[in-house]
């Protein structure tokens, strides 16, 4: 199908991006990557009567590291993060989720950024966000504010976003030397939607658990957290049985939801098979 | 009526300018306003890849991608990248394995395979799978594909060309 007749205007900078979204209000979308909104338009399931296109604003551009965050840059692609060595050393977890991320026509798109504001209960950045706790900034006619990943994601396809407001960066902790990070994913196809998603970030001092952080996603209306399973898992060495034990809670604490392929029961078996994969590999 | 908007970009190496409506997608101007019947439209959704052209140097889905978007950019598709003779090995080992029957997702298969060439020159049959899992193909079922870009890949390591493949 073709798109219904829209108009575009091509943003210089964040200011100016800002102030067009505030005119035109509920009537205009963002465009950075266009990896999701060009299928929607394409299918007519979205019909704005403009597209703002930031892809020009710098400001929302490049990876760095500030101080002790990594801030990656709203328009920083999905390919642009497979290959930074800024992200290998300081969050290698993100290294390796990127390829689970659709195709590599699509990674050369697609955006940090446009990602985590679409919300999609099934993709990789927003549980990733949340595993690594990600604060997010945000700018709006008003200033800046930030918001941690804890609260970013608000329900299905819907974040604490206002609609003058534009996702610039994430800041991001870097990676210490004791921490671990494993990413588990399965999906019926390489690159399909994940039929259920972990990323997983431990910390640990002389040998126990720290802190833990287990984001699944496409469980779930947002990315969620086994908070039982990481309350018990705190002040534990990882062994065979307390690996069982954190199982059991985590499919005990987590109300799935089915989608179109998977039931609820599927989700709820696959999210334990997730974590004993994940906490087998974070044991030693 | 929403106003046309004017675009410039270097498309196979030629500057070319258009004015076009915004909801035009890339591959529908290359199609139809400008007669470039290479890169193909399957499912116009981004999941079959048959559109897959190159925008500055990358693969992308040529029908997730509007035109207006290309404004300043440079553009290649397969026609162009075969006048250059960048697909001429591979396209060599298709032929020779019978990686196409249709044909239909050969132009996309052909760039896609292009670029793993030169980011993932060090691949294996599983990588080489994981990486055209973006583009459908309904009649080969891959495996002759993936042994046409395996010969490409082992070939470049030996420093060889893919010999042509002549009538006899």
């Amino acid at each position: 199908m073709k798109a219904a007749a829209f108009d575009y205007v091509k943003a210089k900078n964040l200011v100016e991006a800002i102030a067009l979204l505030s005119e035109h209000g509920e009537d205009a979308r963002l465009i950075a990557g266009g990896q999701t909104l060009l299928a929607t338009l394409n299918l007519r399931l979205s019909e704005p009567s403009i597209l703002i296109d930031i892809t020009a604003v710098s400001e929302l551009k490049g990876i760095s590291v500030q101080g002790n965050m990594l801030r990656i840059g709203a328009l920083v692609t999905h390919t642009e993060i497979e290959g930074s060595d800024l992200i290998a050393q300081h969050a290698p977890l993100l290294t390796e989720a990127a390829p689970h991320i659709a195709h590599r026509a699509i990674r050369n798109l697609g955006t940090w950024g446009g990602s985590l504001a679409y919300g999609d209960p099934a993709a990789e950045w927003p549980a990733c966000s949340l595993a690594l706790d990600a604060i997010m900034v945000i700018q709006g006619p008003g200033g800046i504010r930030k918001v941690s990943a804890n609260d970013f994601f608000i329900d299905l396809y819907t974040t604490t976003l206002q609609a003058d407001e534009i996702l610039v960066a994430s800041e991001i902790p870097l990676a210490s030397s004791n921490q671990s990070h494993s990413f588990q994913e399965l999906a019926r196809r390489h690159g399909d939607y994940a039929a259920v998603g972990l990323a997983a970030v431990i910390r640990k001092e002389k040998g126990k658990v720290q802190t833990c952080r287990l984001a699944f996603f496409s469980v779930a209306a947002i990315p969620t957290m086994a908070t039982k399973a990481q309350a018990f898992l705190e002040g534990k060495s990882i062994d065979a049985a307390l690996i069982q034990q954190a199982v059991k809670l985590a499919r005990e604490e987590i109300e799935t939801l089915a989608d179109i392929t998977n039931s609820q029961e599927t989700k709820t078996h696959l999210l334990g098979v997730l974590l004993e994969r994940a906490l087998t590999k974070m044991m030693p | 009526m929403k106003h046309k908007k004017q675009i410039t970009m270097m498309l196979n190496g030629k500057q070319i300018s258009a004015d076009i409506e915004p909801r035009r997608h890339l591959v529908d101007f290359l199609r139809e306003d400008l007669g470039l019947k290479g890169p193909h439209l399957g499912c116009e959704q981004g999941a079959c890849g048959a559109c897959t052209v190159r925008v500055n140097g990358q693969i992308v889905r040529g029908c997730l991608y509007l035109a207006v978007q290309a404004d300043g950019a440079t553009i290649e598709t397969v026609e162009g990248l075969t006048e250059q003779g960048v697909l001429s090995d591979l396209q060599e080992a298709f032929l020779r394995h019978n990686a196409l029957q249709c044909g239909f997702c050969t132009s996309g298969m052909l760039l896609a395979a292009a670029e793993l060439i030169e980011h993932q020159p060090k691949s294996n049959r599983e990588q080489i799978r994981q990486w055209i899992s973006g583009n459908y193909c309904r009649c080969t079922g891959y495996h002759s594909i993936v042994n046409a870009i395996m010969e490409v890949l082992e070939a470049r390591a030996d420093g060889r060309k893919v010999k042509p493949v002549t009538a006899a």
